[in-house]
Parts: C-alpha cells; structure tokens; sequence
C-alpha cells in the first residue's frame, strides 16, 4: 500500500505535467495568433474593467484559418484543465492509500503535510474553476506551483511511513492540522491569483518587461484581486480556528497554551501577517498593489514555517521527520 | 467601500490661542495613532519584532540553549542580552509595539462601538434625491400594495425597513460591523486572559522517581524551577503530594515512543486521596493545578558501601541525553561515605562520587556509549569513581545531576577508576569499598501549573472566531425604493399604474451586490407581475394582516 501510494505521487507528478504542458500550449499558441493580431493591448486594457468577466477574445474579423489556432489553444487549455484533474485525483488516491498504509491522517510528517496541503490546493483550485471557467488561464501558474511543490516532497522530503510520537496522537492533533492544512492549502491556492495580479495589474499599466509580459493572457486584474481576496478572507478564519485548535492542544500536551515555540512564532508572524492584508486591503489609502504583497509576503511566512521552521530549529513540534 | 474610513489627518484646526497648540498636537497625535495606516505599521512592527525570538535561543524555553549561545559566541550574546534579544516576547521593545498597538485598537474601536451601537438604533436613512446616481438603479412598475407591499418583501428578507410617506429605506448587514467590533474586543480579552495567566498563575518542574521515598508536595521548595506570577504567594499553592506508582511506555522497532502512561497516588489536604492516571495528552487535573507529563527516563539504583561496611543508596535520575535510546548520564554522589563508625568523624576528603553514563540497551560491543534502544534490552552502568572533597559543604549550589568540575581541576577529587557494570554486579575499589548496581527505577518529568487566565482566553478566542467570521462574510447595503405615480402620457403597458424608483448602494466591498439588487427587485416586482394570480396573492397577504 506504501509503495502504491509513493507510485501515486509519481503519476500525479507526471499528469501535473501534462497539465502544465497544456497550459503552456494555450498560452503559446494564443500568443502566437495575437503576434498576427496587433490591435490586441489596446483591447485588453479596455477589457480589463469588466472584473471575472473574461477578456474578450481578440477581434476576430477575420478568415476560418485564423481561427483554427484560437480552437487549438482552447483544446490544449482544456486538455490542462483535465489533465489537472486527472492529477487531483491521483493525488488523493495517494494521500488515501498512504493513509491507508500509516493507519491514520496521513499529515504526520512535512512530506505528508505537503502532499495533503497541495491537494487542498488543486481541490479548491477545481472549484473556483467550475464556478468561474473564465480563469482557465490561471492554470498554467497553479500547476506550474503543484509540479514544484509536489516533487520538492518526494524529491527532498520523503520519509517512510511511520506511527505517530504520542504527543501527536490526539484529538486536537487531527482538529489542529486538518485546519491547518486546509488553510494552507487555500493561502497556496490564494498567492496564484495574488502573483497573477501583480503581474496583470502591471501589465495593465502598460508595462511590457519581463515578468509582466507574462500576464498578457491572464485574466483581467480586478477579477484576480477579488479572487485573492476571497480566497484569503475564506482561509483566514480557518487559520485562525487552527492556531487556536492548536494552543488548545499545546495545553494539553505541554502544560501551556502559547509558549513562542519557533514553530508558533512563525504562525504568530503569518497570522499578523494575513491581519494585515485584510486591513490593508480594507483601508482606501493603500494601494490594492500594495496589499497584495502582503498577501504574497504571508505566504512567504507560511513557508518559512513549513520549510525553514522544520529544517533549521529545533523544537517541540517534533514532527518533520528529517534528521 | 468601507464603513470606517481613513480618518482625515488633515482637519487640525488652526490653533487659535498659544495653550491650544499643545492640545492639537495631542490631539492630532491620537488621531495619528488610531488611524488604520497606524495599525497596520504596528502590525508590521509586531511581525518583525518576533522573528529574532524564533531565531535565537530564548530563556524562557531552553535556558541551557541560551547558555550555549554565550559560549559558542562570547562577543555578541552579551550585547543582544542587553537589548532582550534572548528574552523576545517579554522584551521592553516588543511590549512597546503591543501596547501601543492595543492602545491604537481602543482609541479606533470606542467611538466605533459608540457610532455603531447609535446606528443599531437609529432608522436607515432617507433615500437619496438622485437615485440614479447610485451603484444600483431602475425603475420598475410599482406594486399594487404599494409601499407597504415592498416594506413587507424587505421585512420578510431581513431587511431593517423605514417607511417614510411614499418611500421605503432599507438596510441590512449591521452583521459586518457588529462582527468587527466583537473581533476586534476579543482581541483585547485575549490580551488580558493572557495578563492574568501571568499575574495570577503558576507553574513548576521537577523530575519525580517512582517509589513512596520519592514522593513530592507542591510546595515551591520542591520544585527544580518554580515560577509565581507577582499575585501569587507562596502560601497559595493547594496543597497536595504525589507518589509515582508506575510508568509504563511502548516502543515502536524503531525506538520511536509510541505510547506512555504515568500512574500515580494523589493525597493530600486539598485532594482527596487516589490513584491516578495521566499521559502525555491527558494532563492530570487536580483542583486548582494541572500535572503535565513532559518526559521520563531511568534513575539507576546504586548502592555504594564504604570501607567502614556502611551502606548508602543512590537513585538519583539520569538525565537523557536526547537520543532515541535513551542513553542518559547522571551523578550518583555520596558525601557521607567514609565517616569513621567509631569516632563520628567526617572526612571530607574521603567522600565518593561517581558519574555515569546508562545504556538501556547497550550494543553488543564497545564502545558503550550510546544505547540502542529506549527499553531496557541490554542495561549497561559505565561508571566512573571520585573520591574527594565533592564541594558540597561549601555552600555552593551545584547540581545534582553534575560533578562540580572546580573541585576536580584543582585537585580536591580525584578520579579512581572506571567500569562497566551489568545489573546486580559489584565493583570493588582500591580502597576496599565496594559499588553495586542493583537496578532502575523509571521517572517522569513533570509540569505542574495552574493558569486562571486559560477560560477567559478560551471565551474570548470563540468570540474572536465568531467577530471574525461576521465581519468577513457579513456585507452591509442600502436599498431604497420610491413609488412615484406613473405617466400618463405614455403608451407604454405600465402607462397610469405608479412606477417604483429602485436604488442600491452596498457600504462595503461586495461583488455580488448587484445579482442580490435584481433578486430582491424581482421578488418586490413578482408580487405585482400584471398576472392576476401573482396580484391576488399579494393581495391576499396583505389582506391576512
Ligand atoms: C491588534 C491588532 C489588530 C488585529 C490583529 C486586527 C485584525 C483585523 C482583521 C483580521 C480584520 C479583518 C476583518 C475584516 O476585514 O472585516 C480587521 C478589520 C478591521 N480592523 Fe483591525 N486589527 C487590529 C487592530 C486594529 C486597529 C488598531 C484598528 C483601528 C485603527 C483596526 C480597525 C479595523 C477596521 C476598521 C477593520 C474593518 C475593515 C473592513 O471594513 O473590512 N484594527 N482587523
């Protein structure tokens, strides 16, 4: 069941690839029509008001074989959309199956922690894209973050399954890190958008450089902004509930609720953190710009915790499992 | 969008008369300081001025890592001591951001909590001339009920509603701020739970061997490090003893824990007497204290026997040195061997001490210093003899756990050997005398705490969940509708019947607003649809009432 569920991993890697390849071709390819098509900025900038509403297509005034790259790309974003399901599905065949093979949550170590949060991730991911296809184009970032992120766990931090050390084997524990992972989980679906807007709002502007030229296909930037509003507002309570969970749990493992353990320092950090997205995002002074970098910052943080808290300091939330 | 804006930093009036300088200025500053952009810089603070607490070694969690610290870097740890960087969270500058940041949170969520409970009960106000230049605008034909009809659709949806002549005012989501402000005084509740954890709470450590010998009472004297909060005396601490009866543990192959259990007797003056049991998530809850169980391992039981034939027992615990295998090391000392029977005499030069390192399960061959497995499989005593003045009576404190390494450099102790014992075996020194390893007794570490602030920081952490939650998700909004008659003139179908003028405004940021407008216009709309059931039926509504 163990080598299954590693197999798994392995194909839902591959099929993220295929993903991303598709997503890939979709943009190729649309860029490909627009080089033909020069009137296209211009038609985007106007665009780019109408919030989820998508982008317009480009003008078509013109012949069939015009059109056949515009089908195409279409084909291949379809081609990632499903391809990105198939993945989803392999993932949680393996999260299942190692969960099966551990006789529990399979959340017991950070290779674990990083399969389940990244599944979270693709989860929602196909949600928000059932609801509002007109984000397809979103996809070649997500899968893009999930080949990264679910190789760096089997790549670098696979561990074998074992049982848990009995600090964790508790109630609190699976209440803690199901929201916790849940919540990490939609923070990692959040900074897609978040990034895609910075890059978006910048290309709006009328920036041509480097990583704004990238956001030529994406989106327009207000519906990427709400969307990483929505999906931050949504996470932040679940996070909030899971540190709580967590202080609860803390007491009754450690005799102390809060202890500024590097592990909860850093959840502390993200959390204010997050607060101060939300109220940067609330107040009119600062720029909408502005607020998503903190978003994204938050984000920085809520990997420091998973990765750097894990690796380098030592502390009671004894669960990384590298040694 | 939102219901509380920047304040406007620049409406300070010009000072009049030279006393009022002082006051705009303050006044000017508070504004400053309760403004949104304040808060957020403050938050920022607080974030950054918590990453060196997680990067370097605090007191307060591992003391000896602070210790480490000093050594490994002589120069710099004196001065980041100096600036509290190894006591972070109780630092004068950390303090600082969250006091002004607290502060910065009551002077913004008073008069918000003063405006809002005013707007919870005052009526929403008139609708505006210029509908039109609201986000949300139409015109429909009115219903047959007219205003009362409307008034009576937003009164079924929830709606706050406000008839006024031939116009109806609406208003809904007070949720949203009712939300905010109960997120944002839990805040300050969580502050204070916490503030009375530490002023009333206490806590103390200790290590507890099994066996009756060793039992314990919570007194401060009897704890390795006790902390009382400044409300707390000495005297206050309830008054019980406890005796470890049994420790039990399960291993996996691996030698990771998998399972422990501590059971214990309780009794004592304040607790009637019992036996209990506790584990590492399952705390054992006395009335005013909680016993936590932190960490175990093995004392081994030494007896040594001087050259006079007098006898003394050691079990002092071993401590773990933080391998999976347990493999501990410890100090069994004898300051009262070697007393002359006949005479009394102490000789102070003649006590014995013997450090060690236990092997639970010692490989099959040397070297013997590092154990394999947390159980006892293979037990090991690695024993090294001192014979001296152990610097006891000096009246320095030294540790229990550790030779006094100042009496050894200078010559006062003198090592006199080593050997490896097995259980029951006895080793004979040069002089005679005789160390015998008779076996082990388990201990546990414990935590013993009572922290009075842990309900009130329980309640206020649910209200700030259920604060947040509105204030997210709850969305504050305007309808207005004005029925006006219709125009004659026109030959349109609603031509003679009264028009009803519709307006919208959502007071905070809320993308959906517009589907939720169209809804509500249709469902006031629906009651009059010119299909004579739909008018009927709203004809019959009104005529239950
Ligand atoms: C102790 C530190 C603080 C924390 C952790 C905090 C946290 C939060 C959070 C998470 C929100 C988001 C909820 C929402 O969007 O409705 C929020 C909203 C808000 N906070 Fe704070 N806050 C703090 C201090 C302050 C201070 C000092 C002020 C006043 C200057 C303030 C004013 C507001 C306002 C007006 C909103 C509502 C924004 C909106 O309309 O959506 N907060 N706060």
């Amino acid at each position: 069941m163990s080598a299954l569920s590693d197999n798994l991993v392995t194909f839902a890697i591959l099929a993220y690839l295929v993903a991303m390849i598709g997503h890939a071709v979709e943009y190729a390819l649309g860029n490909a029509r627009t080089r033909v098509a020069t009137a296209a900025p211009v038609r985007e900038l106007v665009g780019a008001g109408g919030g989820v509403v998508p982008t317009p297509p480009a003008p078509v005034k013109s012949s069939p074989t015009d059109d056949r790259p515009a089908r195409r790309a279409r084909l291949a974003g379809l081609i990632g959309v499903g391809a990105t399901a198939v993945a989803a599905l392999l993932h949680l065949a393996a999260l299942v199956t190692r969960g099966l093979a551990a006789d529990r949550m399979p959340w017991g170590n950070m290779y674990e922690f990083v399969l389940t949060v990244t599944f979270i991730g693709v989860a929602a991911w196909l949600v928000v894209l059932w609801k509002r296809p007109s984000l397809r184009k979103l996809g070649l970032f997500l899968t893009l973050v999930m080949v990264l992120l679910v190789a760096t766990a089997e790549l670098v931090l696979y561990v074998p399954i074992v049982p848990l050390v009995p600090a964790l084997n508790s109630y609190w524990f699976i209440i803690h890190v199901s929201t916790i992972v849940f919540a990490s989980g939609i923070f990692l679906l959040g900074v897609v958008p978040a990034v895609g807007f910075l890059m978006r709002s910048g290309y709006e502007q009328g920036k041509r450089s480097f990583p704004y030229i990238l956001a030529k296909r994406l989106p327009g930037a207000v519906g990427l902004e709400r969307l990483t509003f929505a999906l931050h507002a949504f996470a932040f309570p679940i996070f909030t509930f899971a540190v709580i969970a967590g202080a609860i749990w803390a007491e009754a493992a450690w005799g102390r609720p809060w202890g500024w353990d590097p592990k909860e320092t850093w959840a502390f950090i993200s959390w204010v953190v997050y607060a101060g997205y939300l109220h940067a995002r609330a107040t009119p002074s600062v720029k909408r710009n502005v607020a998503t970098w903190i978003a994204v910052l938050g984000f920085l943080t809520m990997l420091m915790n998973l990765f750097g808290v894990n690796i380098f300091f030592t502390g009671l939330h004894s669960y990384g499992g590298l040694d | 969008m939102t219901a509380v804006d920047d304040r406007p930093e620049t409406v300070a009036p010009a000072p009049r008369r030279r006393p009022n300088r002082l006051l705009a200025l303050l006044r000017n500053s508070w504004r400053q300081l309760t403004s949104m952009r304040t808060a957020l810089i403050l938050l920022f603070l607080l974030a950054i001025a918590a990453i060196p607490g997680s990067v370097l070694p605090q007191r307060g969690i591992s003391p000896e890592k602070v210790n480490e610290y000093f050594v490994d870097h002589p120069d710099l740890a004196p001065r980041l001591d100096r600036i509290g960087a190894f006591e972070v969270f109780g630092s004068v500058w950390f303090s600082a951001i969250y006091l002004l940041l607290f502060t910065s949170l009551i002077g913004c969520i008073t008069p918000r909590l003063r405006d809002h409970f005013r707007a919870l009960r005052s009526r929403p106000p008139a609708a505006p001339k210029r509908m039109a230049r609201l986000p949300q605008h139409t015109v429909l034909p009115a219903p047959p009920g007219g205003v009362a009809a409307i008034a009576e659709v937003l009164r079924k949806r929830r709606w706050r509603v406000e008839v006024r002549g031939d116009e109806v005012s609406a208003e809904k989501g007070y949720l949203k701020e009712t939300g905010n402000l109960l997120f944002h005084t839990s805040l300050i509740a969580v502050l204070i739970g916490v503030a009375l954890g530490s002023w009333y709470g206490w806590s103390g450590n200790r290590l507890l061997v099994a066996g009756a010998d060793n039992a314990f009472c919570n007194t401060r004297q009897q704890y390795a490090e006790a902390k009382l909060g400044p409300r707390v005396d000495s005297a206050d601490l309830p008054r019980f003893c406890l005796r470890l009866d049994d420790f039990q543990a399960r291993f996996l192959p691996s030698g990771q824990p998998e399972f422990f259990n501590a059971t214990v007797t309780v009794d004592g003056p304040d607790e009637p007497t019992r036996s209990a049991d506790f584990s590492v998530n399952s705390p054992l809850r006395l009335g005013d204290a909680s016993v936590y169980l932190l960490g175990h391992g093995y004392a081994p039981v030494i007896r040594y026997t001087d050259r006079f034939g007098n006898s003394q027992l050691s079990d002092e615990p071993f401590l773990t040195t933080g391998d999976m295998g347990l493999t501990s090391e410890g100090l069994a000392a004898f300051p009262d061997a070697n007393v002359d029977p006949a005479t009394g005499a102490r000789a102070p030069d003649q006590q014995m001490a013997f450090t060690g390192i236990y092997l639970p399960t010692a490989p099959e061959q040397a070297p013997f210093v590092r154990s394999q497995y947390p159980t006892e499989r293979n037990p090991v005593l690695n024993l090294v003899a001192y014979r001296g003045n152990l610097g006891l009576d000096a009246g320095i404190p030294g540790s229990v756990y550790q030779l006094d390494q100042r009496q050894v450099r200078t010559g006062k102790v003198k090592e006199v050997g080593t050997k490896l014992l097995r259980k029951g075996e006895t080793w004979k020194l040069d002089d005679g005398s005789t160390v015998e390893f008779l076996g082990t007794e388990r201990y546990v570490t414990l935590s013993v705490r009572h922290d009075p602030g842990a309900t009130p920081l329980l309640i206020s952490c649910a209200a700030l969940l259920v604060g947040l939650m509105g204030s997210l998700f709850g969305r504050r909004r305007r309808v207005f509708f004005r029925v006006v008659p219709g125009d004659p003139g026109e030959g349109s179908p609603t031509s003679g019947s009264s028009l009803m003028e519709v307006g919208g405004l959502p007071r905070t940021d809320y993308p959906g607003f517009a589907d939720e407008f169209t809804q509500l216009v249709a469902a006031v709309n629906g009651a009059e649809r010119p299909e004579a059931e739909a008018t009927e039926r709203a004809g019959v509504r009104e005529g239950a009432e």
